[in-house]
């Protein structure tokens, strides 16, 4: 998969630790970002752990490995991200409610049984997609340079 | 913790009177995080229960210099990003980072 | 409407979010912020007679009831200053799809406005004094883009300095915040004015009013903190420069404003005293700096600095006829400044650089700039039939009232000397003997002197209206003389 130009001094256990650590660390992020429900977590936490998945990835191999698997503009995250969350927060303009105010209710799902959902998740998966979007420009501007 | 703050912000006014662009950006991050150490600070350190529901709690540390906190270390977080790309540019097309090398406000180029 | 204070804020958010999605079309991104800054502007005006008809509007976000929620208050002075704001960023907008270069536009110009937009107007609305400061970032965040567009030596050079200056005084507004919540305990503005009251603790008080006067004094160019603003406002072009001249010092000037009349009303005493004598030194180092540059950018950058001192004299005396003149000058300062930015900057595409020097007997070719130029330069001066005259003379009577002599002084010489720095671009410029011009955009004039002009009818349109603008103004000072009235609208039941 890498092309054989300068050979880099990364080393194997890096490499293939990355592999599945990767893995864990995003579903440590998705756990997190449940969690803010009650409990202290949420979308700008769950971003941060993403990215820093996504910068593991980064270091291990490069710009160019991680353009592959995650064929993103992450500026384009980001806008999405802030779309959500505006739009999350304005929705309560149609209800003539002030801005931002959240409804919830609970729900019968299948798997997970009674669960509340609130529109305030919506405006946390904004968060998420904005803290992603952002942290990755940031680094992958500083480091594209190099 | 007063203390703490009033030694990061003397660190921080150090750094900023340097040279280098670089340590000037290091003492703005240590300068905001003296703010955010204070904040905390004025806001009472007490010793509380989490503020989240949970049952058979009655005592709660004030969640709000918390989130003022949180809000503030987003904000400085991107502006030092921001920061350094510039500095970065900045080296790039002036050739230094010295700040006693770019003064003037001559502009004519 | 319940949210209608939100509106001015959410429409160009949602502006500067969608255009993200539209980076690659330039025409797209021109049409959707020219018509949606014109909504906006619409909003602002209904937002005006609403206020005007109910008095005070208040939103709280996510419906917490007040002193613990963020409240978004709109006072008839803020949803003045929206309004103004709106219409000044709309006519740039217009000025910049002919003036700046395709490359430039390309590059989130049109979404850094919108951003600007969204943090002044917020800043302008807010009624929570941490989400000032949040507000504060938006736009302090895309004022720095702004800066650095382009890319030059000079603008990199420049925007590292106008940043360092920037975040430093950031960390000071949190620290401050910081103090005020300790002794305190509240954010909302409006419930630290009560509470304040109760306290009685003058000492502590005093240091953080110096410190919201260091803090909104960085912003604003006041006396020892204006260092920065000749050097920094020197470099983006001019378009971004009358945003920056018009909007963003005005925004520190409403923030002592705001602050002041508040929070440190009823302590009137050395606070105040410093704040008057600083504002005085802000006009004396103004008009110096204004008369001894000889490039048209800096004389009117320098009479950026000397209308800051004008106003925050006005609020240093603190009497209502002072206030009113205050609010009045500043509405006047923000549209003629900007005018009189695009003009030179009209007049710098012509002759290719801001020097003085390299100008002259434009009126030949360009009388329609010339006079148009000439208007803008008696207003901002403060010629009678103009908008410049009304708030200068009030902010007299007020401080020749209070007992004070050598302010109104001041005051009136400074309008002299300005009259005279803003008329040597005229004579230089616009008289003697023609010159040949290699300035790029030459044959753009007749493009972008039409929203100029407009802006210029408005600016006079506001000074010869100024009876009917008056009850507005008599409006907006409410607040700032009686706090009651606004603590009252806000914490009314939440």
């Amino acid at each position: 998969m890498k092309k054989p130009m300068k050979k880099n001094t990364n080393d194997v256990i890096l490499e293939s630790a990355t592999t599945f650590i990767t893995f864990i660390i995003f579903l440590f992020a998705v756990y997190l970002f449940f969690a803010g429900h009650y409990t202290p977590g949420g979308g700008f936490i769950g971003g941060l752990v993403t990215s820093s998945a996504l910068v593991l990835i980064l270091l291990a191999f490069d710009i160019k490995t991680l353009r592959q698997i995650l064929p993103f503009d992450y500026k384009m995250v980001t806008a999405v991200g802030m779309l959500i969350a505006v739009l999350t927060a304005s929705g309560a303009l149609l209800f003539n409610v002030p801005f931002f105010t959240h409804a919830h209710g609970y729900f019968e799902l299948p798997l997970f049984g009674k669960t509340s959902l609130h529109t305030a998740m919506l405006f946390d998966l904004g968060v998420y997609f904005v803290v992603v979007g952002v942290t990755m420009t940031i680094i992958q501007t500083i480091g594209e340079s190099d | 913790m007063a203390i703490a703050a009033g030694i990061l912000t003397m660190c921080a006014v150090y750094l900023i009177l340097s040279k280098s662009i670089l340590r000037i950006i290091i003492g703005t991050g240590l300068l905001s995080h003296a703010a955010h150490l204070i904040v905390i600070t004025m806001g009472g350190l007490k010793t509380g229960a989490a503020p989240v529901l949970e049952e058979g709690v009655t005592k709660y540390t004030d969640p709000l210099p918390q989130a003022l906190v949180l809000t503030a270390i987003v904000i400085s977080f991107g502006v030092t990003a921001f920061f350094l790309v510039l500095a970065y540019r900045a080296y790039q097309e002036l050739g230094t980072d010295n700040i006693e090398e770019m003064k003037g406000t001559d502009t004519n180029d | 409407m319940i949210n209608l204070p939100l509106l001015p804020i959410l429409i160009p958010l949602l502006t500067g979010v969608l255009l993200m999605f539209f980076t690659k079309q330039l025409w797209m991104q021109r049409i959707v912020s020219f018509l949606s800054t014109l909504l906006t502007i619409g909003v602002s005006l209904y937002l005006v007679f609403q206020v005007k008809a109910q008095g005070i509007l208040t939103v709280t976000l996510g419906s917490w009831p007040a002193p613990f929620g963020i409240t978004l208050v709109s006072d008839m002075l803020s949803a003045l200053l929206v309004l103004t704001t709106s219409l000044l960023v709309f006519f740039v907008i217009w000025y910049s799809m002919t003036y700046l270069s395709e490359q430039h536009q390309r590059f989130y110009y049109y979404i850094a406005v919108q951003f600007l937009l969204v943090g002044v107007n917020g800043a302008f609305t807010t009624g929570d004094i941490f989400n000032m400061f949040v507000f504060f970032e938006v736009f302090l965040i895309s004022s720095y883009v702004l800066i650095v567009l382009g890319g030059k030596p000079a603008q990199l050079r420049e925007s590292l300095k106008y940043l360092l200056v920037n975040v430093i005084s950031s960390a000071l507004f949190v620290m401050t915040v910081a103090f005020l919540y300790g002794i305190i305990g509240t954010l909302n503005m409006a419930d630290i004015s009560q509470k304040i009251a109760e306290i009685n603790q003058p000492g502590i008080l005093s240091v953080i009013a110096i410190l919201f006067l260091v803090v909104f004094g960085l912003k604003g160019a006041i006396f020892p903190l204006y260092f920065w603003l000749p050097g920094s406002y020197q470099v983006p072009p001019t378009p971004v420069l009358a945003l920056f001249g018009a909007l963003l010092t005005k925004v520190g000037v409403y923030g002592i404003l705001r602050t002041y009349s508040l929070f440190f009303s009823n302590e009137v005493g050395i606070i105040h005293s410093l704040l008057g004598g600083l504002a005085l030194a802000t006009i004396i180092i103004g008009v110096i700096g204004a008369l001894a540059t000889k490039d048209a950018k800096q004389i009117l950058i320098y009479n950026i600095i000397v209308a800051v001192g004008v106003i925050l004299y006005g609020v240093s005396v603190m009497t209502r006829q002072s206030l009113e003149g205050a609010v009045f000058y500043l509405l006047h300062d923000m549209l003629i400044k900007a005018a009189l930015f695009l003009l030179v900057g009209i007049m710098i595409g012509i002759a290719g650089s801001s020097r003085l020097k390299s100008m002259g007997g434009m009126i030949k070719d360009y009388p329609l700039l010339g006079w148009t130029y000439f208007i803008a330069a008696l207003s901002l001066a403060g010629i009678p039939p103009f908008s410049g005259f009304i708030g200068k003379l009030l902010i007299v009577r007020g401080g020749i009232e209070a007992g004070d002599l050598v302010g109104p002084f001041i005051v009136l010489a400074s309008s002299l000397l300005v009259l005279y720095s803003v008329m040597q671009i005229f004579i230089r410029g616009f008289w003697g003997t023609p010159k040949t011009y290699t300035g790029s955009r030459r044959h753009l004039v007749k493009q972008l002197i039409a929203p100029t002009i407009l802006l210029v009818t408005i600016t006079v349109a506001y000074g010869v209206g100024a009876e009917a603008v008056r009850p507005f103004i008599t409006q907006a000072v409410d607040p700032l003389v009686d706090p009651s009235i606004y603590i009252q609208a806000v914490l009314k039941g939440g």
